[in-house]
């Protein structure tokens, strides 16, 4: 899926560079200098027609400028400038690439005046111009926004660039842009209504917008189908709001679980609070953040492998600070809980002054690579390229976790040590060993969190911080020791506060899910999926 | 008998406490008015402001041992009954300003002003009035704790899980004390005050009367939570620390027992909080901030949890230490705090006092025993009672010859 999304990309530049390489910018600068020598509206026209004859869309600037009145002569040499009234001065630029290029009293240009007939030359060759245009991003660029600011006079061009149009979808756009023309024309009733209908499937915000203005300007059978159309939109609109809103739910509760997962297995096995965790997933950030910086400096070429190259390091890494910690302090604290979350604390607060003392305290870029930029569109949902990526990574760590423990000796070993320890010691299992390991994969697996959230959080000291009462919020809701619980507290408290968010705003939300979850954990003090047990103190 | 003489040590050990603290509140302000500014006995007013403000911490500490060292309840949110007494405090503060606010408002907060109110918003009536925000600052606090401990207490939710739900419910706080539209200063909070009880806060007069103020306070907290904790009440809730279940089983009910300490100690966290505002002169919402929670805990592990005495010790040393790493090695103080926390932890369980008791216990008995062999008799002295503070979680459990894992269930 990488590959031909990288595919894709490459013949997406390839397009772009071939179409804007149409003319030699020497070529156009030429063509342009024309314009101060020319006589009259109909030389001046000719060398629009000269000029859009070129099909580059960089001409669109000097043209657009013209046609708004905005292109002056300079007096003294002849140079043509886009310029923009500002007093008595007018602030200079330049045509094509639209640099500053100082100013210039009134008296010292001349403005290249233009009148109707010119404009409609003007907008003509601008509109065929970016419609004809070989990349269809730019075709389409150029529907949208004729779509949004309709105008009759649009008709024409739209008309020749449908007849043209090979692609179905960008054919559909101009259509709509046409319709859109159509209904602030003057155009007979019955073509208005053709263009309601037409814009009423199109079926998003920019239609309602567009509709509502025409539902305020036009009467009788034309406003009633405006009113017809911008209610259905608005109920489907709706349907893609929540759908929104699961989305949006989605993917923060995978980031929750991504976070939560290895606390699940620390807190779930070995009953210790380990309030370092954020600190892990702050630490594999970091190794992201190290990676990507030897392979800009070494290798550049790598940098689409960065993420792929730190996902290991970072679980090393994290692991290695896991074991010394088990191994250096919390094993001296096993049966007492309190104690450990206060020793675990302590380690959290030299982690993270250790990583300010060393990376300073300001936000560490760790880039995106290319394969997790961008976006697309389902229907009128965006999704993020990143976002979906994380959801994913975040299912399959849950998925080999779930594999290790259920399917490897050494996860036969964790569930037999948190069933019964005594008895799974009786049995010849070393378990200090599979306490260290334990602590060591929760650690690392909050490492490997950290390269994914590297990704959509900035990269601080603090990154831990913000994670962890979140991480311990969806293990207690979910029940401890059970990493389905985990999944479905992770993804539940996801969504519901995606739900409350437009309601109540993003804080209000989040404390109302806090309240809440101390409100559930009153009802079930042992979260969604308890271990049954007969223990007295259950 | 050993018990007896245990308790008396005790007793000294609280009523010397008691008389330092009160000799402290009419000395540290007279050394501070009534000697001139050149003598060797003088002590600066910022000595004064900082030393009030660490007794405002140590009675916070004293607040959070009297339910984790005597009930074993950790709660990881005290720091949110503190800062809810002192924006009780700083309401209070506020409205005293009056009309010398910077937008010149008789009514309204400046902070309202700038926020675009009309009108002062309904619950922030009544805080003009000294007695009111007094009432509120014991109030507040203390009905927030007994709404959550009743539910909580209730429901059986013990342990870890306590400390984490106490946590959400002070970063739930915080977050909606960050908000604008709550009505309570934002993100700046409450600052900029003048007068208390008609006094300007920033004069030195008023500084000393602020730290003696909390000087008897805390003389009159380390009274009462002795009281509590000599009580028949004080042994039940060491019951319930020990052995909740078998407390329970015995017929008691655990849950008022916790419920009670549990308010009672937010109380004394609102009152603390109430002499820190007008001393440090500012309230905002990074008071709520978890971390600073956790950060009493470490006070009252380092003096000694169970002691009355230690958590007092604990505050004043840790904030001593802080104010003085911050200003010399500002990059070390989070290494120094964090290597604290492991290092109680591992080294001092019981902390400062609870080492000195132990040491002392065993000399005293090292002692007798060698006094009874030269008299050539057998000893009748008992080595005093060590209290086990590790609570057995299990049936059981005290057989473990190790310490080890417990899985969380």
């Amino acid at each position: 899926m990488n590959l031909f999304r990288a595919i894709g990309l490459t013949l997406l530049f390839l397009l772009a560079t071939l179409s804007s390489s149409g003319a030699s910018e020497a070529d156009l600068r030429g063509i342009i200098a024309k314009f101060a020598t020319a006589k009259g509206f109909s030389e001046i026209g000719a060398v629009v027609h000269e000029l859009a004859a070129i099909g580059d869309p960089a001409v669109e600037r000097p043209l657009a400028a013209l046609a708004d009145g905005n292109l002056y002569v300079r007096k003294v040499d002849s140079l043509v400038f886009a310029g923009k009234e500002a007093g008595e001065t007018v602030q200079l630029s330049d045509p094509l690439s639209g640099e500053a290029s100082g100013e210039a009293a009134k008296d010292d240009i001349t403005k290249i005046k233009v009148n109707n007939t010119l404009r409609r030359v003007i907008r003509d060759a601008l509109g065929t111009l970016t419609l004809g245009a070989k990349d269809p991003a730019v075709r389409i660029a150029a529907a949208d926004t004729m779509f949004k600011t309709p105008d009759a006079a649009n008709i024409g061009p739209l008309d020749t660039a449908i007849a043209n149009e090979s692609v179905a979808s960008v054919k559909a756009l101009l259509e709509q842009a046409r319709a859109a023309s159509v209904l602030v024309s003057d155009r007979p009733d019955a073509d208005k209504l053709a263009a309601v209908a037409l814009i009423g499937a199109r079926g998003d915000r920019d239609a309602v917008s567009l509709l509502t203005s025409v539902e305020a300007n036009s009467a009788d059978a034309v406003k009633q189908a405006a009113t017809a159309a911008i209610a259905n939109i608005n109920s489907t609109l709706a349907f893609w709001d929540a759908g929104q809103n699961i989305w949006y739910g989605i993917s923060l509760g995978s980031v929750l679980l991504l976070a939560a997962i290895g606390l699940a297995i620390t807190f779930g096995v070995m009953g210790v609070i380990n309030m370092a965790h954020g600190e892990m997933v702050m630490l594999g950030a970091y190794t992201t953040f190290v990676v990507q910086q030897v392979i800009r400096t070494s290798f550049p070429d790598l940098f689409d492998w960065s993420l792929v190259i730190a996902l290991p390091l970072a679980f090393l890494v994290s692991a290695l600070v896991g074991l010394i910690i088990e191994r250096g302090v919390i094993r001296f604290l096993y049966g007492r809980p309190l104690e450990t979350l206060l020793a675990t604390w302590g380690v959290s607060l030299i982690l993270q002054q250790a990583v300010r003392s060393i990376f300073g305290p300001t936000n560490q870029e760790v880039g995106n690579p290319s394969w997790m930029s961008g976006s697309f569109n389902v229907g009128q949902l965006a999704i993020t390229w990143n976002r979906l990526w994380i959801l994913v990574f975040a299912l399959t760590v849950f998925a080999v976790l779930l594999y290790v423990m259920k399917r490897t000796p050494w996860g036969l070993q964790m569930r037999a040590v948190t069933a019964n320890r005594r008895m799974a010691a009786s049995m010849g299992i070393r378990t200090p060993w599979v306490d260290a390991l334990t602590f060591a994969l929760g650690s690392g697996i909050a490492g490997i969190a950290g390269v994914a959230l590297s990704q959509i959080d900035n990269v601080s000291p603090n990154l831990g911080r913000g994670y962890i009462i979140d991480s311990f919020m969806v293990v207690v809701f979910g029940g401890v020791g059970n990493l389905w619980g985990t999944l479905v507290g992770a993804f539940s408290l996801g969504i519901v506060n995606k739900f409350l968010e437009p309601y109540a705003g993003a804080v209000l939300g989040k404390i109302v899910v806090l309240v809440l979850i101390i409100l559930f954990i009153q009802k079930r003090p042992r979260g969604l999926f308890a271990l049954k047990g007969r223990a007295v103190e259950a | 008998m050993s018990g007896r003489f245990f308790a008396a040590g005790a007793d000294r050990r609280i009523a010397i406490t008691i008389f330092i603290l009160l000799a402290a509140a009419v000395i540290v302000p007279l050394l501070n008015l009534a000697v001139s500014p050149t003598s060797t006995f003088y002590v600066p007013s910022y000595i004064v402001a900082l030393t009030g403000k660490y007794l405002c911490y140590a009675l916070l500490a004293l607040a959070l041992d009297l339910v984790w060292g005597y009930c074993g309840i950790l709660s990881l949110g005290h720091g949110a009954f503190f800062a809810l007494g002192g924006y009780a405090m700083g309401m209070y503060l506020m409205r005293q300003i009056g009309s010398r606010g910077v937008y010149g408002n008789p009514i309204l907060p400046d902070f309202m002003v700038f926020l675009n109110y009309k009108e002062l918003p309904w619950f922030w009536y009544g805080f003009d009035h000294f007695w009111f925000a007094g009432l509120m600052v014991l109030a507040v606090p203390g009905l927030l704790a007994f709404v959550f401990g009743w539910f909580a207490f209730r429901s059986r939710v013990t342990g870890v899980y306590l400390s984490i739900i106490t946590q959400a419910m002070t970063y739930a706080l915080l977050l909606a004390f960050f908000r604008n539209d709550m009505g309570f200063g934002g993100n700046n909070g409450l600052t900029d005050f003048k007068d208390i009880l008609g006094f300007n806060v920033q004069a030195d007069a008023t500084r000393s009367a602020l730290f003696a103020a909390s000087a008897v306070t805390l003389a009159l907290a380390v009274f009462v939570t002795w009281a509590i904790v000599g009580s028949k009440y004080g042994k039940l809730l060491m019951a319930v620390r020990d052995a909740e279940s078998r407390t329970r089983f015995l017929g008691w009910r655990a849950e008022n027992v916790k419920l009670f300490a549990f308010t009672v100690s937010a109380v004394m966290a609102g009152i603390a909080g109430a002499l820190y505002v007008p001393q440090v002169g500012i309230i905002n919402p990074g008071e709520f901030e978890p971390a600073n929670s956790i950060e009493v805990v470490v006070w009252a592990a380092v003096g000694g949890r169970g002691t009355i005495v230690g958590p007092i010790i604990g505050a004043l040393l840790v904030n001593a230490g802080k104010s003085w790493f911050t200003g010399v090695l500002p990059e070390f103080w989070l290494f120094a705090l964090g290597g604290l926390f492991v290092a109680v932890t591992l080294l001092l369980p019981k902390g400062i006092i609870g080492m000195w008791d132990s040491w002392r216990g065993n000399a005293r008995a090292l002692r007798a025993a060698s006094i009874a062999e030269e008299a050539g008799t057998d000893a009748d002295v008992t080595p005093p009672a060590k209290i086990v503070r590790s609570a057995a979680t299990k049936p059981g459990d005290w057989s473990a010859a190790s310490p080890e894992p417990q899985p969380a269930e």
